[in-house]
């Protein structure tokens, strides 16, 4: 493992926010096994819980606390200085971080919803929804990465579009769907194991074609971002 | 042996000129970067360190631009004047890391001898933010000199450092200036540059306002005149005796009191009581008005 993923590792999770990434998939799981447990038909709670909760919620939002706190702590406590002044290809170390990020936000969103793919429908849906979200987390890491390269706020600008552009335009005005990751992982998902849970919005082949230019398109960028990567003085 | 330059380097945030049309060459010994807060000093450095564009102008370390050049970074190390470290690590694992991401054939000799070199061997394995000020900072310099750079650039590098650890500072700094290596360091405080008495570059307000040897600058302004405010039981009678006093340039009388401007510092501080004792004036107030390290350099900047 390189040095800078080891750091960014080391660094994820000797922080607090790390906790912050518990309380959703328990919440997930649990829902599921209450649901289980009170005999609810899955045709009921399936699409809820994990639409609206795993593929809309969980995933999204872990891969945001991940995503940006990767190098968005450090650029803004400074410490990035300590990996920018070393002669590392700026590839390299958008690389490391993205590949903790991604890495980091597909365990952790993948496991639960195994869990509850397996207790809603079968494994094979659970593995469905184990590739989608990997890919989610691999196209939405990338996008968290570059924003925290592009603004000072990458959290808010990151909320902003799961909750009002995935979240709320994607529901009304169907254009922005193809700009949507959420809507990827549901094709993606849906393709693998068709049950009665998903509607894929967007077409497999858009779906897979747009989560690759996400995922590459954002990188590429934040290499480039990071190579001109500028630390303002007092005097700013 | 490694040149850093400058040439005709601006640069502008919006509407504010931070850094205007500078040239400096540093050449391979320890040179300060003197200047008051906000003068300019950090963009300088930032520039030199890759991590600002000029908005006009070339900064280059033996002839390669700085901006977008991480290859620089092999013979470069830096010292930010923001004090952030990864705390969770120890101080080794830190120093290691740096030297592993130098790519370094024995990154773990490097980091013992780079920890040794700033005397942090025995807090090695405790982590970084149980350390003191001065103990993160010298832990930071460690890692910019883990790789053996022959430049180092260091931007207030004695703040928050006790009187001994800024000794050995600048005895490192000086081995290191004395060895070849070209070290610019930065610092708003004057008498920080006194011991290391090497070259000096001034900046007032993103201006080079002097360069040259430190004691030169020093004498210029010894020589500049010094603003006293007094004030007595009898101001124009101590005018009077005042004028008569060789290191007095000019006496104002105001309501509130006397303006002195005195070309020498310690011989008019020195005459002062004794004038205000034979006339028999009771002096009330003595006020340096112009002290500010502003003022001095602005004086610079005039001169």
């Amino acid at each position: 493992m390189s040095t800078v993923a080891y750091i960014t590792a080391r660094g994820l999770f000797g922080r607090r926010r790390v906790l912050l990434l518990l309380p959703l998939p328990l919440l997930l799981v649990g829902l599921a096994l209450i649901c289980r447990a009170y005999d609810v038909s899955p045709d009921q709670w399936g699409q809820p819980v994990v639409v609206g909760l795993g593929l809309a919620v969980v995933l999204p939002v872990i891969s945001l606390i991940v995503g940006t706190g990767v190098l968005g702590s450090e650029v803004d406590d400074g410490t990035i200085v300590h990996i920018l002044t070393k002669p590392l290809p700026r590839r390299d170390i958008i690389l490391a971080k993205l590949l903790v990020a991604a890495g980091v936000s597909a365990v952790t969103a993948a496991v639960p919803l195994f869990v509850v793919g397996v207790l809603a429908d079968s494994v094979r849906f659970g593995l469905a929804l184990v590739v989608g979200a990997v890919a989610g987390a691999i196209a939405y890491s990338a996008l968290f990465l570059l924003l925290s390269l592009l603004t000072r706020r990458p959290v808010l600008l990151g909320l902003a579009y799961i909750l009002v552009w995935e979240g709320l335009l994607g529901r009304f005005v169907s254009g922005t769907r193809v700009l949507s990751i959420e809507q990827y992982v549901i094709s993606i998902a849906d393709k693998i194991a068709p049950t009665g849970m998903l509607e894929g919005l967007v077409s497999v082949p858009v779906a897979i074609v747009m989560s690759v230019v996400f995922a590459v398109g954002g990188t590429i960028y934040a290499i480039n971002r990071l190579g001109s990567f500028s630390v303002a003085g007092e005097t700013s | 042996m490694s040149v850093v330059e400058l040439e005709n380097v601006s640069r502008w945030y919006g509407n504010v000129v931070a850094v205007n049309d500078i040239s400096m060459t540093l050449q391979p010994g320890v040179t300060g970067l003197l200047g008051p807060n906000g003068a300019g000093k950090t963009t300088v450095l930032h520039m030199m360190a890759g991590f600002l564009a000029p908005s006009r102008g070339a900064v280059t370390i033996d002839n390669s631009p700085t901006w977008r050049n991480p290859g620089i970074y092999r013979s470069l190390g830096l010292v930010a004047e923001r004090e952030a470290v990864h705390g969770f690590l120890t101080a080794y694992e830190f120093v290691l890391a740096c030297a592993k991401m130098q790519k370094l054939p024995d990154p773990a000799a490097a980091a013992k001898r780079a920890l040794d070199l700033v005397e942090m061997t025995s807090a090695q394995d405790r982590r970084i933010d149980t350390f003191s000020k001065g103990m993160r900072q010298r832990t930071r310099v460690a890692a910019a000199l883990v790789h053996e750079p022959q430049v180092l650039l260091l931007d207030e590098p004695f703040n928050g450092m006790d009187p001994r650890q800024r000794m050995h500072m600048m005895e490192l700094l000086h081995k290191l200036g004395d060895e070849g290596h070209t070290i610019l360091f930065s610092s708003h405080i004057l008498e920080e540059v006194e011991q290391l008495s090497g070259l000096v570059q001034v900046i007032v307000a993103g201006r080079l306002a002097a360069s040259g040897d430190y004691r030169r600058i020093r004498r210029l302004m010894t020589n500049r005149p010094h603003v006293f405010a007094v004030q007595s039981s009898d101001d124009r009678r101590l005018a009077v005796a005042l004028i008569g006093e060789k290191s007095v340039s000019g006496i104002e009388v105001e309501a509130t009191g006397l303006t002195v401007r005195a070309s020498d510092y310690g011989s008019f501080t020195r005459a002062l009581p004794r004038i205000a004792l034979g006339e028999g004036i009771r002096l009330r107030k003595l006020l340096p008005s112009d002290e500010s390290l502003e003022s001095v350099f602005s004086y610079l900047l005039e001169a």
